[in-house]
């Protein structure tokens, strides 16, 4: 069953999915350069998945730039850093810093997703000397007086090199101004999802995915507004109800699906409910206050608010409660598990939230990609067969 | 000579303080002594001695389960269960272990754990390990976050942050399981412990710097390291060994004998050369022989400091007790940044006096394995001395391929042998 998947170039929100599409089709990171040409010394930092303190990154007047690898792009450089058995998102990352299209970045930050994009920050010190490097340890222990001790002297010591990197002193002020603003735009995400949840045939999962990439490279008002735009557009356009399997996406919260998994889907008859990819644009699942000491604020918001993620240490309750809590709420007739080869922390949880899955005895399939995958015959009919396997029982 | 007849003194106190340990695990639910699984880098033995806990090392089970060439069916179980092909294989042989009656590597029971002690140290794949064991087995996890040293050193806040969940976390569950108080009096005396032993293995490892060395720094070091690196250290059991073990090294270095290798005294030493990564174990003893044939030994390995990075002057220390093992801990090789992996690398290259230097990468680790490439290069560069590159696994024997491998190996010192002569032959013409 092939279902309308791209809005009309002409149409408003055909607008402005192409202009998304732009920004993710940009390996030259052309949004940020131009909005650094803006203003002189303005500067831009790269952040890896899975978490960036978004909000420290802008109080020091600085860009957050999400970094997910190079997609399709050919990656020779990157190849030859790693053995065969390294997933893919590094190898393109490697082609992009020596290719020069990272050259707008004045710095990069490395969260503690995963021993691959630890060991990258490694590299990236010894491979490009001179420029700003730091690892940003996350805390496994989620007691403010303990591992909230230890984040917020993390987060100081961000601040602190940022603000010697040529940003600004960050102030509790701009702190405050920056969880405002990320509030705002993490509440029109919020609402993107919610209505994608409800009305998926109105949002098809590789538009909200455009949408969403977007936030990678834009400040985070003009993200908003984006995000707004197109859900009034798509809310303003009529679009049927389809007959498709209402499915809950897991595994590509690191390496990235290409977008054209995300219609081979669609185009297999499974509606995206809910997924857990771009995740640092939407970490905490309410505002972070803005009252009292705004860095501490980030830091209990990191510890009670944030999602299961695989690279997170699950300290209470059992493994997939959170996933099927997400299948509840979205009314999901099925969980599609699409992890990146090679992705330890994605595997290694998938046979966990198989069996919670399945114990519950929700209907799911599983396969793997890589942010190169090119081919999605397989891929499709693995899904379609899924899609009517739902549809019809 | 047979393997028996080259058994040192030490070698059978070790075998049997290990029977010792399996066998008290394997009778701890009629004794009522209770355990805990941990993980070799930030091992946190001396507290669990102090609470008489028993400690269990999946890792160490499974590299058992690979030399005893049973970790392949271990694998197999696993991905029957739905674990992929691309994972840890380590992991995987344990899952595969808990599935088919969970024996230890004296083939007795390894009894339930009644804690998992999830020391988080240089290894991502830890967290899931036990994620997944608690999955398995419903035992609790206590968990301890060990910050990367990801500027090449340790600041105080981590040593903080590491003693303060010592403090608050895992040491009030080990009380709750021990049903014992923390007690750090026995816990100092078990550091003290650890310091006697530790000096005399890093006077076996630098032994290494002898020519010709009268050890192998890698695979004769896996040996080596076993007591301290698991449920060892902190005991006058270990104390013994690594005293006798000395012993041993220095008369053979007075004899100006080389490493002892399970097919008996090595030839004469040829090549000198340092590994970077850990062994394969489901061919090791052919894997060595690659080695040792050609007159190659080990002379100093990175994988001998997963445990810890003793031969850096760290020692346990009884009158800071907490603060110690967290700095323990935070000191492991894998919790090291990529330069301070190139910087040691180096080192060992220069302070040995080696040859070349070889990476064995494995499939399974990425902790290890993800930047060796640019590792490899970084050395070849600090030391003008070439680097070697092959790949093959932990504990998945479908990774060890033995014609590639002995092949590269072979061509690598055939490249240093023309390498010296050509050297040879320079110098000679200058003369």
């Amino acid at each position: 069953m092939e279902a309308p998947l791209t809005s009309a170039p002409s149409s408003p929100r055909g607008k402005i999915v192409a202009q998304a599409e732009e920004l993710y089709r940009d390996l030259s990171f052309g949004a940020v350069r131009r909005w650094k040409a803006a203003e002189p010394g303005r500067k831009a930092l790269g952040y890896l998945p899975v978490y960036a303190p978004l909000e420290l990154i802008r109080a020091a007047g600085m860009l957050p730039v999400g970094i997910v690898g190079g997609g399709d792009m050919e990656v020779v450089r990157g190849d030859a850093c790693y053995q065969s058995y390294i997933c893919r998102i590094p190898r393109s990352t490697i082609e992009l810093g020596l290719n020069g299209a990272l050259d707008c970045l004045d710095g990069m930050l490395f969260p503690s997703t995963c021993d691959v994009i630890r060991n990258l920050s490694g590299m990236w010190r010894m491979m490009f000397e001179g420029r700003y490097v730091r690892y940003l340890d996350l805390p496994q222990n989620f007691d403010p007086a303990v591992g909230g001790v230890f984040f917020a002297h993390e987060l100081r010591a961000l601040a602190k090199d940022l603000e010697s990197l040529g940003g600004r002193p960050v102030t509790d002020a701009a702190l405050r101004e920056a969880i405002a603003v990320y509030n705002e735009n993490r509440a029109a995400i919020r609402e993107l999802y919610d209505v994608r949840a409800r009305e998926p045939w109105r949002v098809p999962a590789s538009e909200l995915y455009l949408v969403m990439r977007a936030g990678n490279v834009l400040p985070a008002e003009e993200h908003t507004e984006l995000v707004r735009a197109y859900l009034a557009a798509a809310r303003a356009e009529d679009r049927r109800l389809q007959d498709t399997a209402r499915v809950v996406i897991r595994g590509c919260f690191c390496e990235q699906p290409p977008v054209d998994l995300l219609r081979t889907l669609e185009r297999s008859g499974c509606s995206v409910v809910d997924d857990d990819w771009l995740l640092a644009l939407r970490w905490f699942d309410a505002d972070v206050p803005t009252e009292g000491d705004p860095l501490d604020q980030l830091v209990r918001a990191f510890l009670s608010r944030s999602p299961a993620c695989p690279s997170l240490y699950l300290r209470q309750g059992k493994k997939g409660d959170a996933l099927l809590e997400r299948v509840r709420e979205t009314a999901a007739e099925g969980v599609v598990f699409a992890a990146p080869s090679f992705c330890d922390p994605a595997l290694l949880e998938q046979p966990m939230l198989l069996n919670a899955v399945k114990a519950q005895k929700v209907p799911c399939t599983a396969f793997q990609f890589a942010e190169n995958t090119g081919q999605f015959q397989v891929i499709r009919e693995q899904a379609g067969a899924f899609a009517d396997s739902i549809r019809l029982a | 000579m047979t393997v028996a007849a080259a058994k040192d003194r030490s070698q059978d106190r070790q075998k049997e303080m290990i029977a010792r340990h399996f066998s008290r695990l394997a009778r701890s639910e009629e004794t009522g002594e209770k355990n805990v699984y941990t993980f070799v880098p930030g091992n946190l033995t001396e507290l669990l001695l102090a609470f008489d806990l028993l400690p269990v090392l999946p890792e160490i089970n499974a590299l058992q389960a690979g030399m005893r060439k049973i970790s392949g069916d271990q694998v197999t179980k696993a991905e029957k269960l739905g674990h992929s092909e691309d994972v840890c294989a380590y992991v995987k042989a344990s899952i595969g272990a808990l599935h088919s009656g969970n024996l230890g590597p004296t083939g007795e029971r390894l009894p339930k754990p009644d804690l998992l002690l999830l020391s988080y140290t240089g290894c991502f794949t830890f967290l899931k390990w036990f994620e997944l064991y608690r999955e398995e087995t419903g035992a609790p996890v206590t968990m301890l976050h060990v910050p990367y040293q990801a500027d090449g050193c340790y600041t105080k806040e981590m040593v903080q942050y590491v003693v303060k969940q010592l403090k608050e976390v895992v040491i009030p569950d080990l009380e709750r399981v021990s049903g014992r108080k923390y007690d750090e009096d026995k816990l100092r005396e078990h550091l003290k412990l650890s310091a006697a032993a530790e000096d005399d293995l890093v006077r076996v490892l630098e032994s290494a710097k002898h020519r010709p060395s009268p050890i192998d720094g890698y695979f004769g070091a896996v040996y080596y390291v076993g007591p301290i690196f698991s449920s060892f250290r902190g005991t006058s059991d270990a104390v013994l060994y690594y005293r006798e073990l000395w012993e041993e090294v220095r008369e053979r270095m007075a004899r100006g004998e080389g490493p002892m290798t399970p097919d008996g005294p090595m030839g004469p030493e040829r090549f000198r050369l340092v590994v970077e990564g850990p062994p394969n174990w489901t061919h090791f003893r052919e894997f060595w022989r690659m080695f040792h044939s050609e007159g190659a030994v080990v002379v100093a390995s990175t994988y001998s400091k997963v445990g810890g990075t003793y031969d850096f002057g760290f020692r346990h220390d009884p009158d800071r007790p907490l603060e110690s093992l967290a700095e323990y801990c935070l000191g492991c090789y894998t919790n090291l940044d990529l330069p301070s992996r190139v910087k040691m690398l180096s080192g060992y290259v220069r302070d040995y006096g080696a040859d070349g230097f070889l990476i064995n990468s494995i499939k399974s680790c990425d902790s290890f394995s993800a930047g060796q490439l640019v590792i490899m290069r970084a050395v070849e560069k600090e030391t003008g001395v070439p680097g070697g590159f092959f790949e093959s696994d932990l504990v998945d024997p479908r990774y060890f391929s033995a014609a590639n491998i002995k092949n590269r190996i072979e061509s690598y010192l055939q490249m240093l042998d023309q390498r010296r002569s050509g050297a040879g032959r320079r110098e000679g013409a200058l003369s």
